[in-house]
């Protein structure tokens, strides 16, 4: 997760979207770490949200056309789950803009290095619409509306930014030296 | 650091989550947002997260590493055991296959004689709580074990892996939010209509980030299991953790379950907090949180015209041996007019069901008097839904009175259903009229 400015259409969301939403409990049988079921997960992600909203990922597809999702507040409430932020990371989304996120997934999503966790300054599940294309800069620290160039800031990432960038906690904590590197 | 400033830190006055995890980080203070590295006592597991908690620790720590203590890690296997599911079959067997591997005596092997059911109800019962102690647990409900005077906290699996190889994790100091309840719970009102109401007045971003500090005459006065069901729910409010000081009820509980030494730790009482609510637990009433979310809380009065299609009691939530004798009193002698799932959260429990009575009649006679289900084995079972074939899982716009801990879309099964949480009284009442009731209708 080296990139720093991607460009993507958003899938937007409302408040308390919970880990039962992002990925059910009946697919919590698949194990991250197998690389197939990894995969798996990607094609569930989102797909526990109520039948009012697009499919976010297509039928018999393990990836996303939305790249970034914009939500309100407390993202990712529930469940200590890391199939959530795994099966979002899965079906190739590479941020989350929210209001504010609940703790455990926050973390998770700091601890695997799947996305970029980032609240903005603005309600912006309010003012932006599913299928719009939006550019995000995490070294302005800036969301970009491609339509009309309106600019929203966010939040910085702080002291969670290089865990996210070095891929996660174990990566960060071998880049530190607070674990030994592997032979 | 200057002479004054160590000294305002060696005197700082602390919450008791402060306190457990200066002494668990080795250091003489800590304050609310700092990082601190602390030690784990215990590393609870289970067949949903322990497989990929397992892949992460052999990938990372490569396939010969043992892990930090053997007395540390406890597997318990609960979410998918009564189920068909191939792939939950081959978790177990994951699960089995790493605890012959690394000689570990705590596990509770599905099938034999040494399963226990939901690891939360089984943690305690098993010894593994233990005031003053740090346990991470790879489940959201590992606050439950607050209820001891832990330190306890959900975490993911790479974080889970983390304390695996290492016994320790790097964790930010929450600030406490105190809740002080005072006075007696009316009759009909359990600790299920204090944690709902508590979460309807903060919402479930209230306590985000937070410790949840529960204390009061009320505290006091309530059972183990009770008080587990209150620190339980505080994830539902967004918190860190939940956590009420042992008292001696608590170390009777404990002792009577390990032969393990312990030193509990005490909260300052003048410590800085972030926030306090102040309840008389005079003035609560019999509650629901209706779909769907868990602040959504109504006193069950107010609900009288919502007819149901089933009730629900299980979990680590409503499903202790405290639970099922609260719903058994109000059946005995009554019929109920919805299918009455009974899910026992242990092994222990579903042995009481049996040898706990009420005016000489076992429990499990009460209830199949009553006309419930006859009680599935002890698991999640349908709190989460699960596998297609699991006991109790809704699969269309049932209506449902559930004594869990979550009315999420879907979290039952369907995403067509609706459900309302309760406490057992709640739950048995609403059994016998078909609609939600205030159980005090019957008291």
């Amino acid at each position: 997760m080296n990139e720093r400015i991607f460009e993507s259409k958003i899938y937007v969301l409302g408040d308390n979207i919970d880990t039962d939403q992002i990925i059910p409990a009946c697919y919590l049988n698949l194990v991250p770490t197998i690389e197939e079921e990894y995969a798996k997960l990607g094609s569930y992600a989102l797909c526990g949200l109520p039948e009012t909203y697009p499919p976010f990922v297509a039928e018999n597809q393990n990836k996303t056309d939305y790249g970034i999702i914009v939500a309100g507040r407390n993202f990712g409430c529930g469940s200590s789950r890391e199939h959530a932020p795994i099966a979002l990371g899965a079906a190739g989304v590479r941020a989350v803009v929210a209001e504010s996120f609940a703790r455990i997934f926050f973390r998770n999503v700091i601890a695997t290095g799947e996305l970029f966790p980032i609240e903005a300054e603005k309600r912006l599940c309010d003012i932006l619409i599913t299928g719009e294309t939006i550019r995000l800069d995490l070294d302005s620290y800036e969301l970009t509306r491609l339509s009309d160039g309106s600019v929203f800031s966010l939040k910085n990432l702080g002291a969670a930014a290089p865990v996210i960038a070095a891929g996660g906690l174990f990566a960060y904590a071998r880049e530190t030296g607070m674990i030994p590197t592997r032979q | 650091m200057k002479t004054d400033e160590l000294n305002m830190t060696k005197n700082r006055q602390m919450t008791l989550t402060e306190k457990i995890l200066a002494r668990a980080a080795g250091v003489a203070a800590v304050r609310p947002d700092d990082n601190v590295w602390v030690k784990a006592d215990i590393l609870l597991t289970h067949d949903v997260c322990g497989p990929g908690t397992i892949g992460v620790f052999e990938r990372e720590f490569g396939r010969d590493a043992r892990v930090w203590s053997r007395d540390g890690v406890v597997i318990i296997p609960d979410h998918y055991i009564f189920t068909a599911d191939e792939k939950a079959h081959r978790n177990v067997d994951t699960l089995r296959e790493f605890v012959r591997n690394q000689e570990l005596p705590y596990y509770y092997d599905p099938g034999t004689p040494s399963y226990r059911g939901v690891c939360h109800v089984a943690l305690p019962q098993e010894g593994h709580v233990r005031p003053g102690e740090v346990i991470f647990g790879t489940d959201s409900h590992t606050c439950t074990h607050g209820a001891l005077g832990a330190f306890a906290t959900g975490i993911g699996n790479t974080d889970a892996g983390f304390v695996m190889g290492t016994g320790r994790l790097l964790l930010k100091v929450p600030p406490t939010l105190r809740f002080l309840l005072e006075g007696d719970l009316p009759d009909g009102v359990m600790a299920k209509d204090i944690i709902l109401r508590i979460i309807g007045d903060i919402g479930v971003d209230g306590a985000n980030y937070c410790a949840m500090e529960f204390s009061g005459s009320t505290i006091d006065k309530l059972s183990i299991e009770e008080r587990m069901t209150i620190c339980n729910m505080a994830i539902e409010a967004g918190a860190k953790n939940g956590i009420m000081a042992a008292d001696a009820k608590a170390e009777e509980y404990v002792r009577r379950r390990t032969l393990r030494s312990y030193t509990p730790v005490t909260g300052d009482a003048n410590a800085d907090v972030a926030g306090e609510h102040r309840y008389a637990a005079g003035n609560l009433v019999p509650c629901v949180a209706g779909p769907h979310l868990p602040s959504n809380y109504m006193p069950a009065a107010d609900c009288n015209d919502v007819t149901i299609d089933r009730v629900y009691i299980g979990s680590c939530t409503g499903g202790k041996l405290t639970d099922f004798m609260a719903a058994a009193r109000l059946l005995a002698g009554r019929k109920v007019t919805v299918d009455t799932f009974l899910v026992p959260a242990t092994a222990e429990v579903a042995r009481g069901l049996e040898t706990e009575t009420i005016a000489g009649k076992p429990l499990k006679t009460i209830f199949a008097e009553a006309g419930c289900l006859d009680p599935a084995p002890p698991s999640c079972a349908a709190c989460l839904g699960g596998p297609t074939d699991t006991f109790g899982r809704t699969s269309g716009s049932e209506t449902v009175v559930s004594t869990t801990n979550r009315n999420f879309i879907g979290r039952m099964g369907s995403k067509q259903s609706s459900i309302y949480l309760a406490s057992p009284l709640t739950a048995a009442a609403s059994a016998v009229r078909g609609r939600i009731t205030d159980p005090r209708e019957f008291i």
